[in-house]
């Protein structure tokens, strides 16, 4: 079936169709980019596969822990410490499986990597940062791209401030955070300025064209020129985070300069320009590390082969090549991006139908209210693995030696109430590589 | 309790239990705020959905002067809240041939009254291997001693009519069975009442009565939004409050005892099927399906319940209803499933230990005067098919007591059509949209394509009645938060843009998302699974996730 397209999609330079790698990485989020990233890092020869379209649902912001309990709303200052009191509390939490020094460390080398890479991140030590979100909340998080701390530290001290969207500009109102902000901020201004290229003068959307577009000199001298004349008072200027794709920090310098005030980016609804950076930051720099990509493509079935090693079909609708692995970090992610699926009567993975953590009946899978403080119990729903980050098959024990989960997969953690989504992938994709390394001897 | 009016006399006077208080009881609490002003009008309908909107404009086109409240908006109870089935009247052939035959002749007054409400489509009734053979045998003779038009079809034809019927199918008849939309209905009964005269105060509730010498002398009412009270002298009170009626009524020393009875209907992403499909068989759960516009709509349930407050539909519903709906279109168990919802019908002359589908959907007239208030009257019971002749029977009494003789108008007079319910219609704004669109009308709704001028035409039409705006009033008059999203993006873009105009300040706009993200989930968490569980859990990463809006 298809051999000409088989052969067509073969990326340059690689060895074989069935070429064997050390390590495959399954998925695109933020747990399966840090796991690609750790293994290539560490010498590994490692693959990475899945289609990179939910990226863009990726704020850019880097959540530790900062809610627990989550039914009492408790709001942790300091992450680490939200941490070990979620250890000490939830055994079963996927950090618990790991050292407090592991988790640190993890952190610290991937962002250390952005950082290598032009894309880097600000912290406060040991606590985490308060951000404007596009619709005026307060959203404390841990790392934040150096193109948003202007915007921690405004929002801080409270400066005069004038906060800019554009007509036409869906999803994000300047007037709408102003508006919610402006009771604790006086000089919290906003202003709707036409976007600078006039090709996008009735419609505009946050993406890659729009960032693009305003990362010619030409639209920035005219986006300059356009916030000048509100600037009044102003002392620093936030825009939604569209300033560019390459070196966004570049961009809201020379926006700065240009201005004369500090210029800030404000984290957006998807689609996420901060999340695309991202994107493609790992795109570029996994294969200059050693690492492959095939991110037009996703892994449709996985056998074992007879001396134990991993034969995976991979492919878009049909398989279009195999490509064989030793180990395999499943890093597929919940329902969304698909590493899990629910039909009426129960939660399955997707890939290998590995055992899923979940609720007696489907009646318990929600709660009534949205809202509801305890969160849904559909989403600690997961896979259960062993210290070694491997699922567990239904006697309990390691469902292959060298079969490892990260990232939101995993059981027993609700990301998006104790907001620890993506300390959560790095590090439970730290503590997969580490264990693949330490077994494979 | 004298009985003006009775559809269906199945049940004496014990079914209502009057009580008696003393005038301790009886007398008007103090009020906390100031009282705003008196006004003296005819007639005080209470209750917004259908038969409320008929009542108005059935009296206003009679002349007489009303005002009509509404404790939240036009359709927040059943009226809103039902499959939209405009009854042939074939599903009551075996239990309850009077509202049989009321559906028919109501259904057949609409159809030619008010075409722009109703779609044509034409009923199936349905039988598979299985069903009772002496219900599907006697069925044709019960539908023509009730007058109801029906013709056996041909099992191999009704395949080709209906592709998506099962295999098991054994029997099958054709009726008048049509749909109705019911936003469309009331809004446009509102607007030609209002255009008349009537005087319409949404989220305004009565919280006492000042009775004395045998009448209700005055309404106090609340602002259930600013929280000022007014007061209302009217000749007469018609309670239409549906589900309501009881909380009404007590507020006049009268004990109405009426069952509740919730059910449950489910909403399919695609049409199923061109006409509407009922199962052959005595009423039960899960037995109707019904198109309309792009979505067909799956129910129902029928549970009895104690307390109004928190009604949603449930997980074992869904799974009841789809369990049921298979049998007749085999489709129903794997196609995608975008929201529930559910309503509650009052049941009159119900006794305790009967089956609810089996009991009446007739309704009541009930006149208080036996309960000792001569100027106080309740509707209860009936269906959405048979709202304007419950609103003529209420009218004809009303008109009677104030000495007025007018014919009732709503028999021959057309409902006229007006833009009022435009945007309710699945799929008509993307078609309009599509047809002429400005270069700066944008999509405020991706999924089902609500362009931003369609939006804000229905701000400005709640604006101007001097209506405070929210978010769920926007989507009930509009597919708005309707589409495969669940309301994800349209609802912080609409929010937005009632921002923009200064319709909401940030805070409220937190608010007004929250409450209507929690008012769709109510529909949306029973049926969480395939398709629809992702875009739940997006949901969930943006508004817990990033925004925190929980906390």
């Amino acid at each position: 079936m298809k051999m000409g397209k088989q052969t067509n999609i073969m990326p340059e330079g690689s060895t074989s169709a069935r070429s064997g790698y050390q390590l495959l990485v399954i998925g695109t989020g933020m747990a399966g980019m840090a796991a690609a990233f750790f293994a290539a890092q560490r010498g590994i020869s490692v693959v990475q596969v899945g289609r990179t379209g939910g990226i863009v649902f990726a704020s850019g912001l880097l959540d530790l822990m900062l809610v627990h309990p989550i039914e009492e709303r408790i709001l942790w200052e300091n992450p680490w410490t939200a941490i070990d009191a979620v250890v000490h509390d939830i055994p079963r939490h996927p950090y618990s499986k790991l050292g407090r020094q592991d988790i640190r460390d993890s952190i610290e080398e991937f962002l250390a990597f952005l950082r290598s890479a032009g894309l880097p991140y600000r912290f406060s030590e040991n606590r985490n940062s308060s951000v404007m979100t596009p619709l005026g909340t307060v959203k404390n998080t841990y790392g934040v791209p150096e193109t948003m701390w202007g915007g921690v530290e405004t929002l801080r001290s409270k400066p005069p401030c004038l906060l800019v969207d554009f007509h036409g500009l869906k999803d994000f109102s300047a007037r709408q955070i102003a508006s919610v902000l402006a009771g604790h901020w006086q000089g919290l201004r906003s202003v709707r300025i036409p976007f600078p290229d006039p090709a996008y003068r009735h419609e505009v959307s946050t993406g890659e064209i729009t960032a693009r577009s305003l990362a010619i000199s030409e639209n920035m001298e005219r986006l300059a020129a356009s916030i000048k004349p509100h600037l009044g008072d102003a002392r620093a200027v936030g825009l939604p985070a569209i300033c560019g794709m390459e070196s966004p920090q570049r961009i809201v310098a020379e926006l700065s300069v240009l201005i004369g005030v500090p210029v800030f980016e404000i984290p957006t609804l998807p689609v996420s320009v901060p999340g695309l950076r991202l994107m493609q930051t790992f795109e570029r720099e996994l294969p200059r590390k050693g690492g492959r990509h095939l991110f037009d493509s996703n892994v449709l079935k996985v056998s074992c082969k007879t001396k134990g090693d991993f034969l995976a079909d991979i492919g878009n609708d049909s398989p279009q090549q195999s490509i064989g692995a030793k180990g395999i970090i499943l890093a597929t992610g919940r329902f969304l991006s698909r590493g899990l699926y629910a039909d009426r009567n129960r939660i399955r993975e997707t890939l290998f139908d590995l055992p899923v953590h979940q609720p007696e009946t489907r009646a318990s899978w929600h709660r009534h209210d949205f809202f509801d403080p305890r969160g849904h119990l559909a989403n600690r729903a997961g896979l259960e693995v062993d210290d070694a980050f491997r699922p567990l098959d239904h006697s309990g024990q390691p469902a292959h030696k060298y079969l490892f989960a990260a990232g939101s997969i995993l059981a027993h953690q609700d990301w998006m109430r104790m907001k620890c989504g993506s300390g959560l992938a790095i590090a439970t994709a730290y503590g997969a590589v580490k264990a693949f390394v330490e077994l494979n001897g | 309790m004298a009985l003006f009016w009775c559809s269906s006399i199945s049940f004496g006077s014990a079914g209502f239990e009057k009580i008696q208080l003393d005038s301790q009881q009886r007398e008007i609490p103090l009020l906390r705020t100031e009282v705003r002003s008196y006004m003296d009008v005819q007639v005080l309908i209470i209750g917004g959905g259908a038969t409320g909107a008929g009542l108005a404009r059935d009296l206003t086109l009679r002349g007489v002067q009303c005002t009509l409240l509404e404790q939240a908006d036009m359709n927040s109870g059943a009226s809103g809240a039902n499959h939209g089935l405009l009854h042939s009247g074939a599903r009551y052939v075996y239990t309850d041939p009077t509202t049989a035959k009321e559906c028919r002749e109501e259904a057949q007054l609409l159809k030619r009254l008010a075409p722009h409400c109703v779609e044509e489509t034409g009923g199936l009734f349905v039988a598979v291997a299985g069903d009772d053979e002496k219900y599907i045998s006697e069925f044709p003779s019960l539908c023509t001693q009730s007058g109801i038009p029906v013709h056996p079809v041909d099992v191999e034809e009704a395949l080709q009519l209906e592709p998506s019927l099962s295999d098991k199918t054994i029997a099958v008849y054709k009726v008048e069975d049509a749909t109705v939309d019911p936003f469309k209905l009331t809004l446009e009964n509102i607007a030609q009442a209002e255009k008349l005269g009537c005087n319409l105060l949404r989220y305004t509730k009565v919280v006492g009565f000042d009775i004395s010498g045998r009448r209700i002398r005055s309404a106090r009412l609340l602002d259930t939004r600013t929280g000022e009270e007014s007061r209302l002298e009217p000749d007469i009170v018609v309670s239409t409050a549906g589900a309501w009626a009881k909380e009404v009524a007590a507020l006049a020393g009268i004990l109405l005892c009426t069952l509740y009875c919730k059910g449950s209907m489910l909403v399919t992403s695609q049409r199923m099927s061109r006409h509407v499909i009922n199962r052959l068989r005595p009423p039960s759960d899960g037995d109707i399906l019904v198109p309309g516009g792009t979505v067909s709509i799956l129910g129902t349930t029928s549970l009895r319940i104690n307390s109004l407050d928190r009604i949603f539909p449930t997980v074992e519903e869904v799974d009841l209803m789809i369990a049921e709906g298979t049998s007749m279109l085999p489709a129903l168990a794997t196609t995608r499933y975008v929201r529930a919802y559910a309503g509650v019908r009052p049941l009159v002359g119900s006794h305790a230990d009967a089956r609810d589908q089996d009991v009446s959907r007739g309704f009541a007239i009930m006149d208080h005067r036996l309960d000792g208030i001569d100027n106080f009257v309740s509707v209860t019971g009936g269906k959405l098919t048979t709202y304007r002749l419950m609103a003529e029977k209420a009218a004809d009494l009303v008109c009677d007591r104030l000495r007025i003789s007018a014919p009732c108008p709503t028999r021959t007079d057309p409902l006229p059509d007006t833009l009022a319910g435009r945007w309710t219609e699945p799929g008509r704004t993307a078609k309009e949209w599509v047809r002429n669109h400005e270069p700066d009308d944008a999509l405020l709704c991706d999924c089902e394509m609500v362009p931003t001028s369609s939006i804000d035409s229905i701000v400005d039409a709640i604006r101007n009645r001097a209506g405070k705006l929210d978010l769920m009033q926007i989507g009930q008059r509009s597919r708005l938060g309707k589409g495969s999203c669940q309301g994800t993006f349209c609802a912080v873009r609409l929010a937005n843009r009632m921002v923009d105009f200064g319709d909401l300040d940030g805070e409220s706009c937190l608010e007004a998302i929250k409450a209507f993200q929690q008012e769709r989930w109510k529909g949306q968490h029973p049926i969480l699974w395939g398709k629809q569980i992702a875009p739940a859990e997006l949901k969930e990463g943006l508004y817990c996730g990033l925004l925190g809006v929980e906390l």
